[in-house]
């Protein structure tokens, strides 16, 4: 894997993931697209699956990050506590500062 | 609306199935061809998801687990042109030439 050293974000860091189309396999759920929420965690440089699924290399790596989110930011009517979270990661590429 | 893969949230009006059934023969052979092709190189988990993603949705919704990756399986080596279609269907009619 190549070493990717520099990251964009750190835990702490608000971002907001992109709600960019994107037709081909990619992992970022679709309920969380244009949602903010926090970074907790810089999980490191992993090989991009958006380049494996096609057979590619999947480099250059990318970091990837647990980011946590509000339920009542992602589901309109979400009846829980408002301090119910949800952690997904996400790649850097789908990420931008908020 | 989200591809049929992508689901988190998607109302469901029934129940979830949570019974589990004793793992069949051909699941497992399908498992081991998996990970046989994976360790020879002609398969990545990500294409693997790729093709499963790519299931017409009413294939996706009737079909279960294992058959999803033989789905996915075929569709892979029948793309890299490992293996034809046309052979593959001669031999699942149980023909051999």
């Amino acid at each position: 894997m190549a070493a990717q050293t520099s990251t964009k974000f750190k835990a702490g860091d608000r971002v907001r993931v992109s709600s960019r189309e994107h037709k081909g396999h990619h992992r970022t759920p679709w309920y969380v697209k244009g949602k903010s929420g926090v970074v907790v965690k810089a999980h490191g440089a992993y090989t991009n699956p958006e380049s494996l699924a096609y057979g590619g290399s999947g480099e250059p790596a990318v970091q990837l990050y647990l980011v946590q989110f509000r339920q009542k930011d992602l589901w309109t009517s979400y009846g829980g506590p408002d301090s119910d979270n949800l952690c997904v990661d996400i790649f850097e590429h789908w990420l931008e500062p908020a | 609306m989200p591809a049929v893969h992508d689901r988190g949230g998607v109302p469901f009006d029934k129940p979830i199935e949570k019974s589990d059934h004793p793992i069949q023969d051909w699941e497992v052979r399908i498992d081991g061809l998996r990970a046989v092709l994976a360790r020879k190189g002609l398969l990545k988990t990500d294409e693997m998801r790729r093709a499963i993603e790519a299931l017409p949705r009413e294939k996706y919704e009737s079909i279960e687990y294992y058959a999803k990756w033989a789905e996915a399986v075929e569709a892979i080596l029948v793309e890299k042109g490992l293996v034809s279609k046309a052979d593959l269907d001669r031999r699942m009619k149980g023909q051999t030439r």
